[in-house]
């Protein structure tokens, strides 16, 4: 192995080797000169008489067997030069790779994050989800402590619930969202604290006995700036005192990995937190969220399992009213057991096989591009053979070329997942809920990229061996290269049409949904979501109950409505298009006499409103009158319905006001108001009846305001808290335009039409590149018979035509079959974005305007290539 | 027609067996260190030029030799101050010879047997 050495002192060896056969040359030389012969033909005769010198050079060099590394080095070196003249050819297949391989990246990025990482939890494969029957979030807590406590398989079994809490630091009381857990969820995890200590099972002794918190690093971060005296702190939660136990290690945010709490909170302190004395004592209540236990060693799931359902019959025997039908099932924590998880699977399993297509594309096209290459470069390839080169190296070449370009392809591609992944993890599609994607990537999507470049480098530079391979060196360079040009249809072609036509689907698709959704916006959803805030108050969370809620409400409105610059305030128990959904209620008519489910009218929506609530919203009164302050507890029942309502339920338009109808308890409710029709839950819904009530006949402690203001938004918003504090401190406030809370509503629509952008621009470059690279190949191979009608005298037109006639033949049938798809497709569209008909002859004229724009862009180089072919210098190379 | 297409490493019936290079000149060497051009010319006159050796083809030889230390190399001054690199074999180059004259010469009684059966060789 002492050759390792020599590669540092190969230069000089190589130097030595070279002399040394000099100078035999030489003494042969003048031997023969002393024989007789004269100098220049001495010198040819000893040259002979050595032999092939480069290529003696060379084995002897190879001998040592560092001339492999030497000799990828120069192909390095030589592939960079190569490249660099033709930097468009480059630029191309880069920027396909990096978008592919990227892509690639990003995908696998979600599916190791979500699925492939275990959770970071120590010891997590002991760590199961406890589900009854498929459903994951139904358990109640007396069941948990019965199963706690009998169960013979689990070192130790946790429950936790979601909810929201109004945090009261001292200074800015906000709302604060809450894993509330059994004493020991903590310690079931194994997690250690990074501030502080935690809360155990021994510090639960009855109901509200424990008020403590502990905090999540980031809420730590964000609502205390780090200061590590928080430990011991008193915070008010709804009022009430807890005490800052610690802080959780950063990166832990409990077991549900899209789902960010804020604070960990004892369960056994419910009421406080929540004012619902009942349900932690209600068997029938199936409000826990999850429930997670540690296996005991050795204890199989299967095991465990048995031993569960053990219990659930026992309990159900005990409790046959309360229990329900199921069995348990054990699943992974993480993505809220088979609730997401089949799903999640399902869906990501789909995505990276449509990337991996996606890349096999890419390299399909740019093995094109390079066969394409490649055949310019036969003459090249000639020479090297007639010099004594094996086809090895030339292929050797050739793969160093499409490896550099594919690891170039996937640096970029990996770099720019790398930034996607990082912002898709703090991105937060709802404004309202503190739910987030944690995709951060890892040394797993480092590698895959890794593998993905290069594997992609070998698949497409493989494209010309065939061709390098069977090149006779010798009629090349006689004749130049000629190929039969068949008129057959190749694989390839079809490869391409398939291409094209999906990204016209892709393209048509795509306009379909940004139109839709830029109407969508425009739509008239019964309210006028522009100039107007949301403000959302919880009183429950301020202490507030009873007879103070409706005055404090009424105290809110007459502040807010003094600040200048405030046109109207409406307060509404929930605002509509808020997800998840709206309140409704049973209605029967007038004349129903039996109050029972199967004579109900209809299910409206039912909103409590404040008098000035449709002028603040923007709601238009068709009929009749809003309501006043003094349609209170008092007075009879009133309510305003809209439009769909009065037809449905009262039988007509014209004449509702004044009409009656009936709740579920019998009340008779007359209609004094009709207002417009709009969107309660969803955009796409069709007509749906809604009513209105007052809120002090209905009233609600959870309510929102609704403020119509064209001032600007920052400003009104720190107007109207200061104004809300000097009230009260501790009220507990959200304050946020009404269009930007439109976000989660429009979150699916929106969605639609992001992946289709991407997919349609991913779709443009592969046919562009598919396009591209047929008409280089097709060029180049006939270069000499375009010179050849340049010189017979053939137009501009012709020549082009005879060139690229077929790549726009198959760019025309793509389109043409895609844009058919498209519209088929449409229907699909129609159902997740609001208003979108694929239809619109806009839509129309605008694919073919894409279909024709890119053909154009794909064939503009080999265009100008075959129309600046110089017949002269063509026909004289041979 | 100029020899360009044949891989230098197919044999024909001009070249020699595998091995036999590397014999001849370990040989040749045993006798008298030499340079690359004086070993030529003492292979060539000793096998009164029966064996057509390409020049060149002796330094590929002369690295294998080097590689597997059945030789070494030093530059100097030849006898006409000429600047040389010369070749001298090593112990292990020594039995390594002895080793491949020893099998060689069995081969070749064994050919010389089948070719001619009643006609004895000397060992």
């Amino acid at each position: 192995m002492d050759w390792i050495p020599q590669i540092f002192r190969r230069r000089k060896f190589n130097e030595d080797l070279s002399e040394e056969i000099r100078l035999h040359i030489e003494e042969r030389t003048e031997q023969l000169m002393r024989e007789g012969m004269s100098a220049e033909e001495a010198t040819r005769a000893a040259r002979r008489a050595f032999g092939n010198r480069t290529l003696l050079e060379e084995r002897s060099r190879e001998v040592w067997q560092w001339p492999t590394l030497e000799s990828i080095g120069a192909d390095l070196r030589f592939a960079a030069r190569q490249l660099r003249r033709s930097p468009g050819f480059a630029v191309i297949a880069i920027a396909t790779l990096a978008l592919a391989i990227g892509a690639n990246a990003v995908v696998f990025g979600v599916l190791n994050a979500l699925i492939l990482r275990p959770l970071n939890v120590p010891q997590s494969e002991s760590l199961f989800l406890i589900q009854h029957g498929r459903d994951v979030a139904s358990h109640s807590y007396p069941d948990y402590l019965d199963l706690r406590q009998r169960n013979r398989s689990f070192d130790d079994v946790a429950v936790f619930a979601i909810s929201q809490s109004g945090m009261d630091t001292g200074k800015d009381p906000s709302n604060a969202w809450e894993y509330e857990t059994s004493g020991n969820y903590l310690d079931v995890l194994r997690i250690q604290p990074y501030l502080g200590r935690f809360f155990h099972a021994s510090d639960e002794h009855g109901p509200n006995s424990a008020p403590y918190v502990v905090l999540t690093y980031a809420y730590w971060h964000t609502h205390f700036q780090d200061d590590r005296t928080v430990v011991g702190r008193v915070v008010r939660l709804n009022r009430h005192p807890f005490t800052i136990l610690g802080v959780a290690p950063p990166g832990f945010q409990g077991t549900v990995l899209f789902f960010a709490p804020d604070i960990f909170v004892p369960i056994v302190n419910h009421e406080q937190l929540s004012g619902d004395k009942m349900i932690l004592n209600a068997r029938a209540s199936r409000w826990i969220f999850e429930m997670v236990g540690r296996l005991k060693p050795g204890v199989t799931p299967a095991q465990a399992t048995a031993d569960l359902n053990s219990v659930d019959s026992y309990l159900k025997k005990s409790y046959p009213k309360d229990e329900s039908n199921g069995a348990y099932t054990l699943a992974r924590p993480g993505l809220h057991g088979d609730y997401l998880n089949g799903p999640t699977r399902a869906f990501l399993t789909g995505l990276m096989l449509l990337s991996g297509l996606i890349l096999l594309a890419a390299c399909a096209n740019l093995g094109s591009l390079f066969a394409a290459r490649a055949a310019d470069r036969s003459r090249e390839v000639a020479l090297r053979l007639a010099l004594g080169s094996s086809r090895n190296r030339i292929l050797r070449q050739l793969f160093t070329e499409s490896v550099l370009l594919s690891l170039a392809g996937g640096i970029a591609g990996l770099v720019a997942s790398i930034l996607l992944l990082r912002r898709l993890s703090v991105w937060q599609p709802f404004p309202r809920y503190p739910l987030h994607v944690p995709v951060s990537p890892d040394a797993n999507v480092y590698l895959v990229a890794l593998v993905l470049a290069l594997v992609s480098g070998v698949l497409f530079g493989i494209v010309p061996v065939r061709q390098i391979l069977r090149a006779n060196p010798y009629e090349i360079v006689k004749a130049g290269s000629t190929g039969a040009f068949g008129r057959r249809i190749t694989a390839r072609d079809v490869l391409l049409v398939v291409q094209i036509a999906i990204c016209a689907v892709l393209v048509t698709s795509s306009m379909v949904a940004v139109l839709g959704l830029m109407r969508s916006m425009r739509s008239n959803f019964g309210f006028e979501p522009r100039n107007a805030m949301l403000v959302d108050t919880d009183l429950t969370t301020a202490g507030y109950s009873g007879e103070r809620v409706p005055a404090m409400q009424r105290r809110m409105i007459d502040a807010i409505q003094a600040i200048p610059g405030v046109d109207s305030v409406g307060s509404v128990n929930y605002p509509p298009l808020e997800p998840p959904g709206s309140w409704q209620g049973t209605v029967y008519t007038d004349t129903t006499t039996d109050m029972s489910p199967s004579n109900a009218a209809a299910d409206p929506y039912w909103y409590n409103v404040t008098p000035d609530y449709f002028r603040a919203s923007g709601t238009s009164l068709l009929a009749g009158r809003a309501f006043t302050w003094h349609d209170d507890t008092d007075a009879p029942r009133v309510a305003v319905v809209n439009r769909e309502f009065a037809s449905k339920i009262l039988g007509s338009v014209p004449d509702a006001v004044g009409r009656y109808f009936k709740l579920r308890d019998g009340t008779r409710v007359r209609v004094v108001g009709l207002v417009e029709d709009g969107k309660y839950v969803t955009l796409t819904e069709g007509q749906k009846p809604a009513m209105f009530f007052p809120l002090l006949q209905s009233p609600a402690s959870w309510t929102w305001l609704v403020v119509r203001s064209s001032r600007d938004p920052q400003q009104l918003a720190a107007a109207m808290r200061s104004v809300l504090r000097g009230i009260d401190p501790g009220l507990v406030l959200e304050i946020r335009p009404w269009s930007a809370e439109l976000g989660g509503t429009l979150f699916p629509s929106r969605m639609a039409t992001v992946s289709l952008g991407v997919l349609g621009m991913m779709g443009a470059m592969l046919s562009i590149t598919g396009i591209f690279g047929m008409a280089a190949y097709s060029v180049s191979k006939r270069l000499k018979e375009l010179g050849i009608r340049m010189a017979l005298g053939a137009q501009r037109k012709e020549v082009l035509q005879a060139a690229l006639g077929r790549a726009f033949k198959l760019l025309a049938i793509g389109s043409a079959a895609g844009l058919v798809l498209g519209i088929l497709a449409g229907g699909v569209l129609a159902s997740i974005v609001y208003q979108a008909t694929p239809r619109d002859p806009v839509v129309l004229v605008g694919v073919v305007l894409a279909m024709v724009v890119l053909g154009l862009l794909a064939t503009w180089i080999p265009a100008q290539r075959a129309l600046s072919v110089n017949p002269l210098i063509l026909l004289r190379e041979d | 027609m100029p020899v360009v297409n044949r891989a230098m490493t197919e044999t024909n019936s001009r070249d020699l067996f595998p091995g036999a290079l590397e014999m001849m000149i370990l040989e040749s060497l045993r006798r008298q260190p030499a340079h690359g051009y004086a070993l030529v010319q003492h292979i060539q006159q000793r096998s009164n030029n029966l064996l057509q050796v390409e020049e060149g083809s002796l330094y590929p030889a002369l690295q294998r030799l080097l590689k597997a230390r059945l030789v070494k190399a030093e530059w100097g001054l030849s006898s006409t101050n000429r600047r040389v690199r010369t070749y001298q074999i090593t112990a292990t180059g020594l039995r390594r010879l002895e080793q491949q004259i020893s099998s060689f010469e069995r081969m070749f009684e064994g050919i010389s047997l089948v070719l001619n059966p009643g006609k004895a060789t000397t060992n």
